[in-house]
C-alpha cells in the first residue's frame, strides 16, 4: 500500500515536471525591432523586386522586399482567366508544344539575366518541368514573351541556369529517356537505351531571343540542379546528378545506394568551340518555339526540328565528373567563382570543391576512373574541405558577398551560416517548416546584396489562420546584415515557390512600360480611333472591330450574328494613359475575359450556341461610368436572314 | 525725340531677340491634380500648338460635357506667329533707329500682347468652363468649370493651376529689360537737368 502511494506521488511529480524536461525545439526567435525593418510606409516602395517561382501553378509571383507584399502574378506556363492569357487568340500560341496546347506546367526555378556576373534584370527565365520548356519574361512589361520547348528531355528540372553574361540558358533533363529513332524500348533496358541530355540555349544579347544552340549527350543519370561558373570559372558549368546507379524503378531505395554520386563539370567554352568546328552531329526532334511580338500584340508558334548534338564519349575534354556524397541536390558556385558547393541531401557533411584544384587535377590527369570514357576526378584532389555537422538534409546554398555561405536544411528545418574559407559553422536559425530553396538578393551572382534572406518552405502547418486541408506555402524573411541572422517576417506565398531571385528595384522601376502607343500598334485588326469600328461577315466568321474607351464600346448594338457563327471580338483599348485597362466579357463564352491594356488589341473567339440577345460589358472598373460600359449582341437562328447591323448611340 | 545710348540699344536688342524663344518653348501651362492623378496632368500651350496630356484631359472632361480641346479650337494658333514676328521685328528696328519713342512703343506692344493674351485666355476659359454639353453624364447644378486665369483653383475632384511656362517667363524678362531701359531714361534725364550734381 505504502509503496503504491509513493509510486503514485512519484508519478504526479514526474508529470508536473515533464513539460520542463522536453528539449527546446524550433521556437519563435523574434527579437529586437523587426517590425520597423519590414515596414514600408504607405506610398513608399520596396527596396527589392523578388521574382518567385510558383511551382505547381505554372506562374511567377512578383513580391516586394522587405514587405513581403505580392505585387503581381505573371502567367508563364499556365492560362490565366484573370487577363485572358491562353484564352485570347493572340496569346494561345504561347502555350503551344509538339503535344498541342499545354495550359499548365510545373515552374521551379528563376534566373534573372546578368552581365559580368551581376544582375542586369532585363529578363527573368523560368523552367517548365513537366512538358520541358523554358520561358523568358520581359521585366519592363512583366509579360511572358518567349517559350522554347526542350526536345529529348523529360522533367526539365536542371534548368534554367545561366552563364555570367546570359550567353546561354541550360536545361538538363531530370528523367533520362530514350531519344532519336529508338524510342519504343523496354523500360528495363534503361542503361543501354536511355540518354541524359543537357541543352544549351543561346540568348540574343540585344533582344533576348532564345535558340537551341546544342545538346550534350550525357550518361543516363538524373540531372537535378546546375550553376554556371563565374569570374575565374567562367566557361564552366556544374550540374548535380543523382541516380548514377541508373535505376529505373523504386528510386527512393535504388538511387540511394552509392556513397557518392557526381557533380558533372562541363567545359561549355570547349563545347562551343567544337560546335564552331562543325563537330556537332545533326539530328531531328520536333520542338515548339513561341514568340510574343509587342508591336502586334500577338504570339506566333513555330515548330522546329534541327538539333546539333555533341558526344562527350568522343570529345573527351568537355565533361569531368566530381564525386559528391549522397545524391547531391544543389550545386552552387560562390561569388568569386572559386568554390563549388555540393549539397548531398542525404549526406552528413557539405563538401566544398575548389575550381583551381579541379583544373590542376584535370591537368595532372588525377582521375580515379572513367564513365563511358569521361574522366572521374579524385574526390580528395578537388576538395577544398568539408563543413562538419552542418545539419540534416542540405539542399541549397546562397552567398552574402562577405565570405559566408547559407545552406538550407530540409530535414532539420533550419538555415546554417558558415564561412567558405574556414568551413566553420557560424550561426543557425530555424525555418517554419522544412525549408526548400533559400534566396539572398543577388545571391547567385558575383555581387550579392547581403542584407536580407528569404526561406521558401515546404510545410506550413500552424503558421497562419488555417484554411482547411490546403494551405499557402510559408516564407520567412531574415536580416543577415549582422553576425547573427534575425527573423523579421513570416508571410504566405502564391503557389508552391521553389527558387526565386531578387534584385534592387532601382534596376528596373524607371524602365516600366506604362501603356502601348496606339500609333505603334501593328495588330492587323487594330483600330486607331472610333471611326472604323465595324462588323464584317466572312462566311460563318463574324469579325467585330471594336473600340473601348471610357466609358463605351463601339459598336455596342450588334445584330446579324447567327447560331454557330464564329464570332471574333477584336477589341482595341484606345486609352493612352497609365493604369486604364478595359475588360471585355460576353455571356456564355467558353473561354475567359479579355483584359486589354491601353493601346493594345486583343481578340476573343465566341461561338454562340443559342438564339437570344447577349450582353457584353467591361470587367475592369475603369471610370465613374464603368457600370454603363456595356452593349448587346443579337443572335438569330442558323440560316436566318438577319442582316449585319451595328451602331453606337443611335 | 531723343536718341538712346548704346547700352540701352543693346538692352532693347536683347529684349527683342529673347522673344524669339517663343517659337521654341511653351508659353503657358495648365496643370491638374486629382486623387487619381497624383502625378498630375499637364497641358502646354505653344505659339501654334498644344502638347502634353491633352487627350487624357479631354477624356476626363467629357464626363462633365466640356468641349474637346484641340488645335482647331484656337484660331490664335494661325496668327500668333505673325504677331510675334511683328513685335520682334519692331524691337530690332527700335534698337536700330535708337529713338526713345521706339523703345516706348516696343514696351507698349509687349504689354498689349500680354494683356491681349490674358483677356483672350479668360474669354476662352469662360466659354470652356460654362458652355457645356447638355447631354453630359455628370451635371452638377450651378457648377461651372472655368479654369483659373493665373494661379490655383479647385474644380470638383481636381485642383487646377494655370500660369506661364518657359516661353512666357522669357517674354516677361523681355518686358523687365525694357522697363529697366525706361528707368535709365529717367535717370539720364535727371542727370541732364542737374548737370552739376553728382548723382
Amino acid at each position: 500500500m505504502k509503496t503504491r502511494l509513493w509510486l503514485l506521488a512519484g508519478a504526479v511529480v514526474a508529470m508536473a515536471f515533464a513539460p520542463g524536461c522536453k528539449p527546446k525545439g524550433a521556437q519563435s526567435a523574434l527579437s529586437g525591432d523587426a517590425a520597423s525593418k519590414v515596414y514600408v510606409a504607405p506610398g513608399e516602395h520596396d527596396e527589392f523586386y523578388n521574382i518567385v517561382s510558383g511551382g505547381f501553378n505554372g506562374q511567377i509571383s512578383v513580391v516586394g522586399l522587405p514587405s513581403g507584399r505580392v505585387l503581381k502574378i505573371v502567367p508563364v506556363f499556365s492560362v490565366h482567366p484573370e487577363n485572358g492569357w491562353g484564352f485570347s487568340e493572340e496569346s494561345k500560341p504561347m502555350l503551344n508544344t509538339v503535344h498541342g496546347f499545354v495550359p499548365w506546367d510545373d515552374l521551379h526555378h528563376i534566373a534573372i539575366s546578368t552581365t559580368n556576373a551581376e544582375h542586369d534584370a532585363r529578363w527573368a527565365f523560368a523552367n517548365g518541368n513537366n512538358t520541358p520548356r523554358i520561358a523568358r519574361v520581359d521585366l519592363t512589361t512583366f509579360k511572358t514573351v518567349e517559350i522554347i520547348e526542350i526536345p529529348n528531355s523529360a522533367g526539365n528540372h536542371s534548368s534554367p541556369f545561366i552563364t555570367e553574361n546570359t550567353e546561354y540558358v541550360v536545361a538538363g533533363t531530370r528523367f533520362s529517356v530514350p531519344t532519336g529513332d529508338n524510342k519504343d524500348v523496354a523500360i528495363d533496358s534503361y542503361k543501354e537505351n536511355f540518354k541524359g541530355t543537357i541543352s544549351f540555349i543561346s540568348v540574343d544579347k540585344e533582344h533576348g531571343n532564345m535558340d537551341l544552340a546544342f545538346q550534350i549527350e550525357a550518361p543516363p543519370f538524373n540531372f537535378d540542379l546546375a550553376r554556371a561558373g563565374k569570374k575565374k570559372s567562367h566557361g564552366w558549368f556544374f550540374f548535380s546528378t543523382y541516380n548514377t546507379e541508373m535505376a529505373h524503378t523504386l528510386l527512393e531505395v535504388n538511387a540511394s545506394q552509392k556513397d557518392k554520386d557526381y557533380i558533372m563539370a562541363v567545359n561549355w567554352k570547349k563545347a562551343e568551340q567544337y560546335i564552331k568546328e562543325g563537330k556537332g552531329k545533326k539530328s531531328k526532334a520536333k520542338y515548339a518555339h513561341n514568340l510574343w511580338d509587342e508591336s502586334n500584340h500577338t504570339a506566333t508558334s513555330t515548330i522546329k526540328e534541327d538539333i546539333l548534338t555533341l558526344d562527350p564519349k568522343e570529345l573527351k575534354d568537355i565533361i569531368y565528373f566530381i564525386p559528391c556524397p549522397k545524391s547531391p541536390h544543389g550545386t552552387d558556385t560562390d561569388p568569386t567563382g572559386e568554390y563549388i558547393i555540393g549539397s548531398g541531401k542525404l549526406a552528413a557533411i557539405i563538401p566544398v570543391f575548389s575550381f583551381t584544384k579541379m583544373l590542376n587535377a584535370i591537368e595532372k590527369q588525377d582521375f580515379e576512373g572513367t564513365i563511358d570514357g569521361m574522366p572521374v576526378l579524385k574526390y580528395e584532389s578537388v576538395l577544398h574541405g568539408e563543413v562538419e555537422k552542418p545539419g540534416l538534409g542540405p539542399l541549397h546554398t546562397e552567398f552574402d558577398g562577405k565570405g559566408n555561405a547559407y545552406t538550407s536544411m530540409f530535414v532539420s528545418s533550419e538555415i546554417v551560416k558558415w564561412n567558405i574559407e574556414t568551413l566553420q559553422v557560424l550561426d543557425r536559425v530555424p525555418t517554419y517548416y522544412s525549408v526548400g530553396h533559400l534566396m539572398i538578393p543577388g545571391g547567385p551572382t558575383g555581387k550579392p546584396h547581403g542584407k536580407y534572406m528569404v526561406a521558401y518552405n515546404k510545410i506550413t502547418k500552424d503558421r497562419y489562420l488555417p484554411t482547411g486541408p490546403e494551405l499557402a506555402h510559408s516564407a520567412q524573411l531574415y536580416d543577415i546584415s549582422g553576425d547573427k541572422m534575425q527573423l523579421l517576417l513570416d508571410f504566405p506565398t502564391i503557389g508552391e515557390p521553389h527558387y526565386a531571385e531578387a534584385f534592387p528595384a532601382s534596376l528596373i522601376k524607371d524602365k516600366q512600360v506604362k501603356f502601348y502607343r496606339l500609333e505603334d500598334n501593328n495588330h492587323p485588326r487594330a483600330l486607331k480611333g472610333i471611326n472604323n469600328a465595324r462588323v464584317e461577315r466572312d462566311g460563318n466568321k463574324v469579325h467585330i472591330y471594336m473600340t473601348s474607351i471610357r466609358s463605351n464600346f463601339r459598336p455596342d448594338n450588334i445584330e446579324g450574328v447567327r447560331v454557330g457563327d464564329e464570332v471574333y471580338f477584336h477589341v482595341t483599348n484606345l486609352e493612352q494613359d497609365w493604369d486604364v485597362p478595359h475588360g471585355f466579357a460576353v455571356k456564355g463564352a467558353n473561354t475567359a475575359e479579355l483584359l486589354i491594356m491601353p493601346g493594345e488589341t486583343a481578340t476573343l473567339k465566341w461561338v454562340p450556341d443559342r438564339v437570344g440577345v447577349f450582353p457584353f460589358y467591361c470587367t475592369d472598373f475603369c471610370s465613374a461610368l464603368h457600370q454603363e460600359m456595356q452593349g448587346y449582341l443579337r443572335v438569330s437562328p442558323a440560316g436566318s436572314n438577319t442582316e449585319i447591323k451595328y451602331s453606337t448611340g443611335e | 525725340m531723343k536718341k538712346i545710348d548704346s547700352i540701352n540699344r543693346l538692352l532693347v536688342l536683347i529684349s527683342a531677340l529673347l522673344m524669339i524663344s517663343a517659337y521654341f518653348t511653351p508659353l503657358w501651362q495648365i496643370s491638374l491634380w486629382a486623387p487619381q492623378y497624383p502625378e498630375g496632368l499637364n497641358m502646354k500651350i505653344w505659339i501654334d500648338k498644344l502638347s502634353g496630356d491633352v487627350d487624357i484631359i479631354n477624356g476626363v472632361n467629357h464626363y462633365i460635357g466640356m468641349k474637346h480641346i484641340g488645335v482647331e479650337m484656337f484660331p490664335e494658333f494661325t496668327y500668333l506667329i505673325y504677331v510675334f514676328a511683328f513685335i520682334i521685328g519692331f524691337g530690332i528696328l527700335a534698337a536700330w533707329i535708337a529713338r526713345r519713342w521706339a523703345a516706348y512703343t516696343f514696351l507698349g506692344l509687349i504689354s498689349l500682347l500680354g494683356i491681349g493674351v490674358l483677356v483672350d485666355m479668360y474669354l476662352w476659359g469662360y466659354d470652356y468652363g460654362h458652355n457645356l454639353d447638355q447631354m453630359a453624364a455628370i451635371k452638377v447644378p450651378g457648377m461651372a468649370y472655368q479654369p483659373p486665369l493665373i494661379g490655383y483653383k479647385e474644380l470638383l475632384n481636381f485642383l487646377a493651376y494655370s500660369g506661364p511656362d518657359t516661353g512666357g517667363w522669357i517674354i516677361s524678362v523681355s518686358g523687365i529689360l525694357l522697363l529697366f531701359v525706361i528707368i535709365r531714361f529717367f535717370i539720364q534725364d535727371k542727370k541732364a537737368n542737374h548737370p552739376n550734381q553728382n548723382i
